[in-house]
Protein backbone atom coordinates (compact mmCIF):
# COMPACT_ATOMS: atom_id res chain seq x y z
CA UNK A 1 0.00 0.00 0.00
CA UNK A 2 1.39 3.27 -0.87
CA UNK A 3 1.20 6.31 1.79
CA UNK A 4 -0.13 9.32 0.50
CA UNK A 5 2.39 11.88 -0.80
CA UNK A 6 1.10 14.69 -3.56
CA UNK A 7 -1.65 14.34 -5.73
CA UNK A 8 -2.10 10.24 -6.43
CA UNK A 9 -2.26 8.01 -3.18
CA UNK A 10 -1.47 4.80 -5.99
CA UNK A 11 -0.60 4.01 -9.13
CA UNK A 12 -4.12 2.80 -10.23
CA UNK A 13 -6.86 4.60 -10.82
CA UNK A 14 -10.56 4.41 -12.67
CA UNK A 15 -9.13 5.30 -16.14
CA UNK A 16 -6.04 2.85 -15.92
CA UNK A 17 -8.37 0.10 -14.52
CA UNK A 18 -10.69 0.71 -17.51
CA UNK A 19 -7.23 0.53 -20.01
CA UNK A 20 -6.58 -2.67 -17.92
CA UNK A 21 -9.73 -4.02 -18.37
CA UNK A 22 -9.95 -3.45 -22.18
CA UNK A 23 -6.32 -5.08 -22.06
CA UNK A 24 -7.49 -8.05 -20.63
CA UNK A 25 -9.84 -8.56 -23.99
CA UNK A 26 -7.49 -6.70 -26.09
CA UNK A 27 -4.52 -9.28 -25.53
CA UNK A 28 -6.50 -12.84 -26.18
CA UNK A 29 -7.88 -11.33 -28.78
CA UNK A 30 -5.25 -10.43 -30.80
CA UNK A 31 -3.53 -13.57 -29.88
CA UNK A 32 -6.52 -15.18 -31.57
CA UNK A 33 -6.42 -13.45 -34.52
CA UNK A 34 -2.77 -13.44 -35.22
CA UNK A 35 -2.40 -17.20 -35.07
CA UNK A 36 -6.06 -18.76 -35.61
CA UNK A 37 -8.37 -16.78 -37.56
CA UNK A 38 -5.63 -14.66 -39.86
CA UNK A 39 -3.88 -16.44 -42.55
CA UNK A 40 -0.17 -16.95 -42.96
CA UNK A 41 1.51 -14.50 -46.06
CA UNK A 42 2.38 -16.09 -49.49
CA UNK A 43 5.52 -14.82 -49.38
CA UNK A 44 6.56 -14.38 -45.62
CA UNK A 45 4.30 -17.45 -44.81
CA UNK A 46 3.63 -17.68 -40.47
CA UNK A 47 6.21 -14.98 -39.67
CA UNK A 48 4.10 -12.56 -41.09
CA UNK A 49 2.53 -13.18 -37.37
CA UNK A 50 5.07 -11.31 -35.97
CA UNK A 51 4.17 -8.40 -37.67
CA UNK A 52 1.21 -7.65 -36.00
CA UNK A 53 3.30 -7.23 -32.93
CA UNK A 54 6.94 -6.08 -34.68
CA UNK A 55 5.35 -3.07 -36.45
CA UNK A 56 3.01 -1.82 -33.43
CA UNK A 57 6.05 -1.85 -30.97
CA UNK A 58 8.05 -0.22 -33.69
CA UNK A 59 5.56 2.98 -34.14
CA UNK A 60 4.73 3.36 -30.32
CA UNK A 61 8.76 3.56 -29.16
CA UNK A 62 9.46 6.09 -31.74
CA UNK A 63 5.88 7.57 -30.42
CA UNK A 64 7.42 7.43 -26.66
CA UNK A 65 10.48 9.27 -27.54
CA UNK A 66 8.57 11.55 -29.21
CA UNK A 67 6.72 12.34 -26.04
CA UNK A 68 9.74 11.85 -23.99
CA UNK A 69 11.37 14.72 -26.46
CA UNK A 70 8.48 17.30 -26.12
CA UNK A 71 8.58 16.99 -21.89
CA UNK A 72 11.60 17.56 -22.30
CA UNK A 73 11.47 20.55 -23.86
CA UNK A 74 8.48 21.62 -21.85
CA UNK A 75 10.42 21.00 -18.17
CA UNK A 76 13.22 23.46 -19.71
CA UNK A 77 10.35 25.67 -20.68
CA UNK A 78 8.28 25.87 -17.63
CA UNK A 79 10.32 23.89 -15.00
CA UNK A 80 7.90 21.84 -14.40
CA UNK A 81 8.14 18.28 -12.62
CA UNK A 82 4.95 16.94 -14.50
CA UNK A 83 6.74 17.53 -17.58
CA UNK A 84 10.18 15.65 -16.23
CA UNK A 85 8.43 13.02 -15.17
CA UNK A 86 6.32 12.25 -18.24
CA UNK A 87 9.73 12.80 -20.21
CA UNK A 88 11.34 9.92 -18.08
CA UNK A 89 8.15 7.66 -17.71
CA UNK A 90 7.76 7.72 -21.51
CA UNK A 91 11.34 7.54 -21.78
CA UNK A 92 11.18 4.16 -20.46
CA UNK A 93 8.92 2.84 -21.99
CA UNK A 94 10.14 3.82 -25.44
CA UNK A 95 13.26 1.75 -24.26
CA UNK A 96 11.45 -0.97 -23.49
CA UNK A 97 9.36 -0.89 -26.86
CA UNK A 98 12.34 -0.21 -28.89
CA UNK A 99 14.25 -3.42 -27.57
CA UNK A 100 11.18 -5.44 -28.67
CA UNK A 101 10.91 -4.19 -31.66
CA UNK A 102 15.06 -5.18 -32.55
CA UNK A 103 14.08 -8.65 -30.96
CA UNK A 104 11.34 -9.57 -32.80
CA UNK A 105 12.69 -7.96 -36.05
CA UNK A 106 15.62 -10.09 -35.54
CA UNK A 107 13.64 -13.16 -35.30
CA UNK A 108 11.53 -12.11 -37.96
CA UNK A 109 14.90 -11.36 -40.03
CA UNK A 110 16.67 -14.61 -39.62
CA UNK A 111 13.20 -17.19 -41.83
CA UNK A 112 12.60 -14.27 -44.12
CA UNK A 113 15.88 -12.28 -45.01
CA UNK A 114 17.95 -15.41 -43.70
CA UNK A 115 20.04 -13.10 -41.05
CA UNK A 116 19.83 -12.11 -37.56
CA UNK A 117 21.19 -8.74 -38.21
CA UNK A 118 21.56 -6.50 -41.54
CA UNK A 119 24.60 -3.54 -41.45
CA UNK A 120 23.46 -2.44 -44.59
CA UNK A 121 19.54 -1.80 -43.37
CA UNK A 122 19.02 1.68 -42.54
CA UNK A 123 15.77 1.14 -40.01
CA UNK A 124 17.93 -1.06 -37.98
CA UNK A 125 21.29 0.12 -37.75
CA UNK A 126 19.00 3.71 -36.95
CA UNK A 127 16.80 2.13 -34.59
CA UNK A 128 19.82 0.45 -32.88
CA UNK A 129 21.53 3.76 -32.30
CA UNK A 130 18.07 5.06 -30.82
CA UNK A 131 17.99 2.88 -28.43
CA UNK A 132 21.29 2.73 -27.24
CA UNK A 133 20.97 6.88 -27.04
CA UNK A 134 18.40 6.58 -24.82
CA UNK A 135 19.96 3.61 -22.24
CA UNK A 136 22.38 6.32 -21.93
CA UNK A 137 19.33 9.01 -21.17
CA UNK A 138 17.63 6.16 -18.73
CA UNK A 139 21.47 5.70 -17.09
CA UNK A 140 21.84 9.61 -16.62
CA UNK A 141 18.42 9.56 -14.65
CA UNK A 142 19.85 7.02 -12.48
CA UNK A 143 22.87 9.00 -11.26
CA UNK A 144 22.24 11.11 -7.65
CA UNK A 145 22.09 13.81 -8.29
CA UNK A 146 19.61 16.92 -6.92
CA UNK A 147 16.16 16.53 -8.91
CA UNK A 148 16.56 19.68 -10.58
CA UNK A 149 19.74 19.10 -11.77
CA UNK A 150 19.09 15.72 -12.69
CA UNK A 151 15.95 16.87 -15.00
CA UNK A 152 17.83 19.72 -16.54
CA UNK A 153 20.49 17.22 -17.60
CA UNK A 154 17.99 14.59 -18.92
CA UNK A 155 15.94 17.33 -20.82
CA UNK A 156 19.01 18.56 -22.44
CA UNK A 157 20.18 14.47 -23.66
CA UNK A 158 16.77 13.78 -24.28
CA UNK A 159 16.25 16.90 -27.15
CA UNK A 160 19.73 16.59 -28.08
CA UNK A 161 19.11 12.70 -28.53
CA UNK A 162 16.06 13.44 -31.08
CA UNK A 163 17.73 15.79 -33.11
CA UNK A 164 20.46 13.43 -33.72
CA UNK A 165 18.11 10.43 -35.29
CA UNK A 166 17.34 12.25 -38.35
CA UNK A 167 21.63 12.57 -38.47
CA UNK A 168 22.06 9.01 -37.86
CA UNK A 169 19.11 8.11 -40.22
CA UNK A 170 20.64 10.33 -43.20
CA UNK A 171 24.39 8.85 -42.13
CA UNK A 172 23.35 5.40 -42.55
CA UNK A 173 21.37 5.86 -45.78
CA UNK A 174 24.56 7.06 -47.49
CA UNK A 175 26.28 4.84 -45.81
CA UNK A 176 24.91 1.70 -47.74
CA UNK A 177 21.86 3.22 -49.03
CA UNK A 178 20.33 -0.43 -48.79
CA UNK A 179 17.53 -1.78 -46.75
CA UNK A 180 15.91 -5.06 -46.50
CA UNK A 181 12.58 -4.11 -45.34
CA UNK A 182 10.12 -3.84 -47.77
CA UNK A 183 7.82 -1.47 -48.27
CA UNK A 184 4.58 -0.70 -46.57
CA UNK A 185 2.10 -3.10 -46.93
CA UNK A 186 -0.61 -1.01 -45.55
CA UNK A 187 0.12 1.69 -47.77
CA UNK A 188 0.71 -0.49 -50.76
CA UNK A 189 -2.53 -2.21 -49.82
CA UNK A 190 -1.07 -5.78 -50.39
CA UNK A 191 -3.06 -6.77 -46.91
CA UNK A 192 -5.85 -9.16 -46.60
CA UNK A 193 -8.82 -7.90 -44.64
CA UNK A 194 -8.42 -10.03 -41.73
CA UNK A 195 -4.65 -9.11 -41.87
CA UNK A 196 -5.42 -6.07 -42.05
CA UNK A 197 -7.72 -6.34 -38.99
CA UNK A 198 -5.72 -7.68 -37.48
CA UNK A 199 -2.97 -5.41 -37.69
CA UNK A 200 -5.35 -2.79 -36.35
CA UNK A 201 -6.24 -4.79 -33.55
CA UNK A 202 -2.22 -5.06 -32.54
CA UNK A 203 -1.63 -1.63 -33.01
CA UNK A 204 -4.41 -0.86 -30.72
CA UNK A 205 -3.41 -2.87 -28.46
CA UNK A 206 -0.30 -1.81 -28.32
CA UNK A 207 -1.20 1.89 -28.14
CA UNK A 208 -3.31 1.02 -24.99
CA UNK A 209 -0.55 -0.72 -23.57
CA UNK A 210 1.45 2.18 -24.33
CA UNK A 211 -0.77 4.46 -22.64
CA UNK A 212 -1.44 2.16 -19.60
CA UNK A 213 2.25 1.94 -18.82
CA UNK A 214 2.20 5.50 -19.34
CA UNK A 215 0.04 6.75 -16.77
CA UNK A 216 1.19 3.62 -13.76
CA UNK A 217 5.08 4.94 -14.58
CA UNK A 218 4.17 8.51 -14.59
CA UNK A 219 2.87 7.83 -10.87
CA UNK A 220 5.17 5.62 -9.71
CA UNK A 221 7.72 8.21 -10.91
CA UNK A 222 5.50 10.92 -9.03
CA UNK A 223 5.67 9.42 -5.57
CA UNK A 224 9.70 8.35 -6.27
CA UNK A 225 10.86 12.59 -6.40
CA UNK A 226 7.85 13.62 -3.56
CA UNK A 227 9.38 10.95 -1.48
CA UNK A 228 12.93 11.72 -2.13
CA UNK A 229 12.21 15.59 -1.43
CA UNK A 230 10.01 14.61 1.44
CA UNK A 231 12.90 11.81 2.62
CA UNK A 232 15.32 14.97 2.63
CA UNK A 233 13.23 17.15 4.25
CA UNK A 234 12.53 14.72 6.78
CA UNK A 235 16.54 14.05 7.45
CA UNK A 236 17.38 17.88 7.66
CA UNK A 237 14.75 18.36 10.20
CA UNK A 238 15.69 15.53 12.05
CA UNK A 239 19.03 17.03 12.29
CA UNK A 240 18.16 20.17 13.14
CA UNK A 241 16.37 19.12 16.39
CA UNK A 242 19.09 16.81 16.75
CA UNK A 243 21.58 20.06 17.07
CA UNK A 244 18.69 21.84 19.18
CA UNK A 245 18.58 19.16 21.73
CA UNK A 246 22.59 18.99 21.95
CA UNK A 247 24.11 21.22 24.38
CA UNK A 248 27.22 22.58 22.32
CA UNK A 249 30.52 23.94 23.96
CA UNK A 250 31.90 27.64 23.14
CA UNK A 251 33.65 26.43 19.75
CA UNK A 252 30.50 25.05 18.66
CA UNK A 253 31.53 21.76 18.34
CA UNK A 254 29.51 18.89 20.82
CA UNK A 255 31.67 17.25 23.21
CA UNK A 256 32.44 13.63 23.42
CA UNK A 257 29.95 11.92 24.21
CA UNK A 258 27.24 14.32 24.42
CA UNK A 259 25.27 12.80 21.26
CA UNK A 260 25.28 9.37 23.61
CA UNK B 1 33.37 36.67 -26.90
CA UNK B 2 36.03 35.23 -29.24
CA UNK B 3 38.45 36.77 -27.52
CA UNK B 4 37.47 35.49 -23.77
CA UNK B 5 37.09 31.64 -25.71
CA UNK B 6 40.92 32.44 -26.77
CA UNK B 7 41.41 32.75 -23.14
CA UNK B 8 39.48 29.82 -21.59
CA UNK B 9 41.27 27.39 -24.33
CA UNK B 10 44.74 29.20 -23.32
CA UNK B 11 43.81 28.28 -19.86
CA UNK B 12 43.06 24.55 -20.67
CA UNK B 13 46.07 24.23 -22.89
CA UNK B 14 48.70 25.31 -20.59
CA UNK B 15 46.87 23.22 -18.04
CA UNK B 16 47.60 20.29 -20.53
CA UNK B 17 51.40 21.39 -21.85
CA UNK B 18 52.39 21.46 -18.10
CA UNK B 19 50.94 18.50 -16.81
CA UNK B 20 51.75 16.35 -20.12
CA UNK B 21 49.51 13.94 -19.58
CA UNK B 22 48.10 13.86 -23.23
CA UNK B 23 51.61 13.83 -24.58
CA UNK B 24 53.50 11.13 -22.06
CA UNK B 25 49.83 8.83 -21.16
CA UNK B 26 47.25 9.11 -23.88
CA UNK B 27 48.93 9.45 -26.97
CA UNK B 28 51.27 5.99 -25.95
CA UNK B 29 47.83 4.58 -25.44
CA UNK B 30 47.00 5.81 -28.93
CA UNK B 31 49.81 4.14 -30.40
CA UNK B 32 49.15 0.88 -28.14
CA UNK B 33 45.35 0.58 -29.86
CA UNK B 34 46.87 0.47 -33.23
CA UNK B 35 49.26 -2.09 -32.18
CA UNK B 36 46.27 -4.19 -30.78
CA UNK B 37 44.19 -3.78 -34.07
CA UNK B 38 47.19 -5.40 -35.90
CA UNK B 39 47.08 -8.28 -33.22
CA UNK B 40 43.46 -8.52 -33.67
CA UNK B 41 42.99 -8.66 -37.30
CA UNK B 42 46.31 -11.46 -37.72
CA UNK B 43 48.96 -9.20 -38.83
CA UNK B 44 47.40 -9.04 -42.62
CA UNK B 45 48.79 -6.27 -44.17
CA UNK B 46 46.09 -6.21 -46.79
CA UNK B 47 43.24 -6.22 -44.46
CA UNK B 48 44.55 -3.79 -42.40
CA UNK B 49 44.97 -1.49 -45.28
CA UNK B 50 41.28 -2.16 -46.44
CA UNK B 51 40.25 -1.03 -42.82
CA UNK B 52 42.31 1.14 -41.79
CA UNK B 53 40.21 4.50 -42.23
CA UNK B 54 37.81 2.78 -39.41
CA UNK B 55 39.91 1.55 -37.07
CA UNK B 56 42.01 5.19 -37.14
CA UNK B 57 38.65 6.34 -36.18
CA UNK B 58 37.26 3.89 -33.60
CA UNK B 59 40.56 5.14 -31.79
CA UNK B 60 40.44 8.70 -32.29
CA UNK B 61 36.77 8.06 -30.58
CA UNK B 62 38.35 6.13 -27.88
CA UNK B 63 41.00 8.70 -26.83
CA UNK B 64 38.80 11.59 -27.27
CA UNK B 65 36.88 10.54 -24.58
CA UNK B 66 40.25 10.28 -22.32
CA UNK B 67 40.95 14.11 -23.56
CA UNK B 68 36.86 14.54 -22.34
CA UNK B 69 37.56 12.81 -19.28
CA UNK B 70 40.44 14.97 -18.63
CA UNK B 71 38.70 18.45 -19.43
CA UNK B 72 36.46 18.05 -16.73
CA UNK B 73 38.27 16.56 -14.27
CA UNK B 74 40.10 19.71 -14.57
CA UNK B 75 37.32 21.84 -13.79
CA UNK B 76 36.42 19.40 -11.31
CA UNK B 77 39.00 19.52 -9.22
CA UNK B 78 39.08 22.38 -6.33
CA UNK B 79 36.26 23.82 -7.24
CA UNK B 80 37.52 25.46 -10.10
CA UNK B 81 34.00 25.68 -12.76
CA UNK B 82 32.63 27.38 -10.57
CA UNK B 83 35.69 29.90 -10.13
CA UNK B 84 35.31 30.16 -13.65
CA UNK B 85 31.92 30.84 -13.76
CA UNK B 86 32.99 33.93 -11.22
CA UNK B 87 34.73 35.77 -14.53
CA UNK B 88 32.86 37.94 -16.53
CA UNK B 89 32.97 35.49 -19.67
CA UNK B 90 29.64 34.20 -20.95
CA UNK B 91 28.63 30.55 -21.01
CA UNK B 92 28.75 30.44 -24.85
CA UNK B 93 32.62 31.87 -24.75
CA UNK B 94 33.40 29.09 -22.48
CA UNK B 95 31.88 26.50 -24.76
CA UNK B 96 33.93 27.31 -27.14
CA UNK B 97 37.13 27.98 -25.21
CA UNK B 98 36.95 24.51 -24.02
CA UNK B 99 35.97 22.92 -27.50
CA UNK B 100 38.86 24.81 -29.18
CA UNK B 101 41.56 23.76 -26.35
CA UNK B 102 39.83 20.41 -26.82
CA UNK B 103 40.30 20.41 -30.94
CA UNK B 104 44.00 21.33 -30.59
CA UNK B 105 44.39 18.62 -28.09
CA UNK B 106 42.25 16.18 -30.63
CA UNK B 107 44.44 17.22 -33.87
CA UNK B 108 47.50 16.54 -32.29
CA UNK B 109 46.65 13.05 -31.41
CA UNK B 110 45.01 12.45 -34.73
CA UNK B 111 48.27 14.01 -36.73
CA UNK B 112 50.35 11.30 -34.68
CA UNK B 113 47.75 8.90 -35.40
CA UNK B 114 47.80 9.11 -38.89
CA UNK B 115 51.61 8.86 -39.12
CA UNK B 116 51.53 5.37 -36.92
CA UNK B 117 48.58 4.40 -39.49
CA UNK B 118 50.89 4.73 -42.47
CA UNK B 119 53.56 3.06 -40.87
CA UNK B 120 51.31 0.02 -39.46
CA UNK B 121 49.09 -0.33 -41.98
CA UNK B 122 50.72 1.12 -44.97
CA UNK B 123 48.38 2.94 -46.30
CA UNK B 124 48.51 5.38 -48.76
CA UNK B 125 46.81 9.03 -49.68
CA UNK B 126 45.29 9.86 -52.74
CA UNK B 127 43.39 12.83 -51.78
CA UNK B 128 45.27 15.05 -49.32
CA UNK B 129 42.49 17.51 -48.88
CA UNK B 130 39.92 15.68 -48.52
CA UNK B 131 41.97 13.86 -45.82
CA UNK B 132 42.84 17.27 -44.14
CA UNK B 133 39.50 18.67 -44.33
CA UNK B 134 37.51 16.09 -43.11
CA UNK B 135 39.28 15.43 -40.55
CA UNK B 136 39.22 19.41 -39.27
CA UNK B 137 35.45 18.81 -39.30
CA UNK B 138 35.38 15.65 -37.63
CA UNK B 139 37.02 16.57 -35.06
CA UNK B 140 34.91 20.22 -34.44
CA UNK B 141 32.52 17.66 -34.47
CA UNK B 142 33.77 15.41 -31.50
CA UNK B 143 35.23 18.70 -30.06
CA UNK B 144 31.77 20.62 -29.25
CA UNK B 145 29.87 17.19 -28.66
CA UNK B 146 32.32 16.29 -25.92
CA UNK B 147 32.35 18.98 -24.60
CA UNK B 148 28.31 19.53 -24.03
CA UNK B 149 28.04 15.99 -22.79
CA UNK B 150 31.54 16.26 -20.57
CA UNK B 151 29.85 19.13 -18.61
CA UNK B 152 26.54 16.56 -18.43
CA UNK B 153 28.49 13.85 -17.12
CA UNK B 154 30.32 16.25 -14.66
CA UNK B 155 30.17 16.06 -11.32
CA UNK B 156 28.65 12.72 -10.78
CA UNK B 157 31.03 9.80 -9.02
CA UNK B 158 30.24 7.35 -12.40
CA UNK B 159 31.26 10.16 -14.96
CA UNK B 160 33.55 7.66 -16.66
CA UNK B 161 31.21 4.55 -17.23
CA UNK B 162 28.29 7.39 -18.12
CA UNK B 163 30.09 10.04 -20.67
CA UNK B 164 31.19 6.77 -23.22
CA UNK B 165 26.87 5.60 -22.77
CA UNK B 166 26.21 9.06 -23.77
CA UNK B 167 28.69 10.12 -25.94
CA UNK B 168 28.92 7.27 -28.20
CA UNK B 169 25.60 6.86 -29.74
CA UNK B 170 25.62 10.72 -30.49
CA UNK B 171 29.15 10.01 -32.58
CA UNK B 172 27.72 7.89 -34.90
CA UNK B 173 27.25 9.48 -37.90
CA UNK B 174 31.15 11.26 -37.24
CA UNK B 175 32.22 7.70 -36.97
CA UNK B 176 30.51 6.58 -40.33
CA UNK B 177 31.03 9.68 -42.13
CA UNK B 178 35.17 10.09 -41.24
CA UNK B 179 35.50 6.45 -41.76
CA UNK B 180 34.11 6.73 -45.38
CA UNK B 181 35.85 10.09 -46.29
CA UNK B 182 38.82 8.84 -45.19
CA UNK B 183 37.90 5.22 -47.51
CA UNK B 184 37.90 7.53 -50.23
CA UNK B 185 40.28 9.49 -49.83
CA UNK B 186 42.62 6.47 -49.07
CA UNK B 187 41.22 4.97 -52.66
CA UNK B 188 39.72 1.90 -50.47
CA UNK B 189 35.73 2.32 -51.28
CA UNK B 190 33.58 3.50 -53.92
CA UNK B 191 31.52 6.46 -52.24
CA UNK B 192 31.47 9.93 -52.64
CA UNK B 193 33.84 11.75 -49.85
CA UNK B 194 32.88 14.95 -50.45
CA UNK B 195 29.03 13.94 -49.76
CA UNK B 196 30.34 12.98 -46.59
CA UNK B 197 32.37 16.04 -45.71
CA UNK B 198 29.01 18.16 -46.08
CA UNK B 199 27.89 15.26 -43.60
CA UNK B 200 30.20 16.11 -41.12
CA UNK B 201 30.25 19.68 -41.76
CA UNK B 202 26.01 19.68 -40.41
CA UNK B 203 26.92 17.45 -37.14
CA UNK B 204 30.27 20.16 -36.46
CA UNK B 205 27.24 23.42 -36.90
CA UNK B 206 24.56 21.67 -35.11
CA UNK B 207 26.68 20.70 -32.00
CA UNK B 208 28.20 24.08 -32.29
CA UNK B 209 25.13 25.86 -32.23
CA UNK B 210 23.40 23.23 -28.97
CA UNK B 211 26.48 23.74 -27.22
CA UNK B 212 26.50 27.57 -27.19
CA UNK B 213 22.85 27.51 -26.36
CA UNK B 214 22.43 24.74 -24.14
CA UNK B 215 26.37 25.06 -22.33
CA UNK B 216 24.84 27.58 -19.92
CA UNK B 217 21.62 25.76 -18.72
CA UNK B 218 24.33 23.23 -17.70
CA UNK B 219 26.76 25.56 -16.14
CA UNK B 220 24.03 27.26 -13.23
CA UNK B 221 23.19 24.08 -11.71
CA UNK B 222 26.34 23.09 -10.43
Amino acid sequence: MITTVGPFNATSSRSTRFLGLCLLLGIPALILFAFIFSPEDDSMEDAVRLLYIHVPVAIFSYIAFGVTAVGSICYLWKRSRWWDTTAHASAEIGVMFCGLTLVTGSIWGRPTWNTWWEWGDVRLVTTLVMFLMFIGYLALRQVPASPEARAKRAAIVGIIGTINIPIVNRSVEWWENSTLHQQSSLTDGNLENLTLFTWFLGTLVIGITYLWLLIHRFRVGWLETEEERLGYGAAIEERQAEAHGLDVGSTGIPEEGENE
Amino acid sequence: MLADSWLIARKDLQVEIRSRIIINQIAPYTLLIMVLFGFALDANTQTLRDTAPGLYWVAILLVALLAIQRGVQIEDADAARDRMLLTPVSSSSIFLGKSLALFVQLLVLEVLLFFVMMVLFDTSVEDPLLVCLSAFVATVGIATSGTLYGVIASGVGVRETLLPILLLPVLAPVAIGATRTFGDAFGRVNADGWAWFGLLVVFAVVYTVLGMFSYGQLLEEE
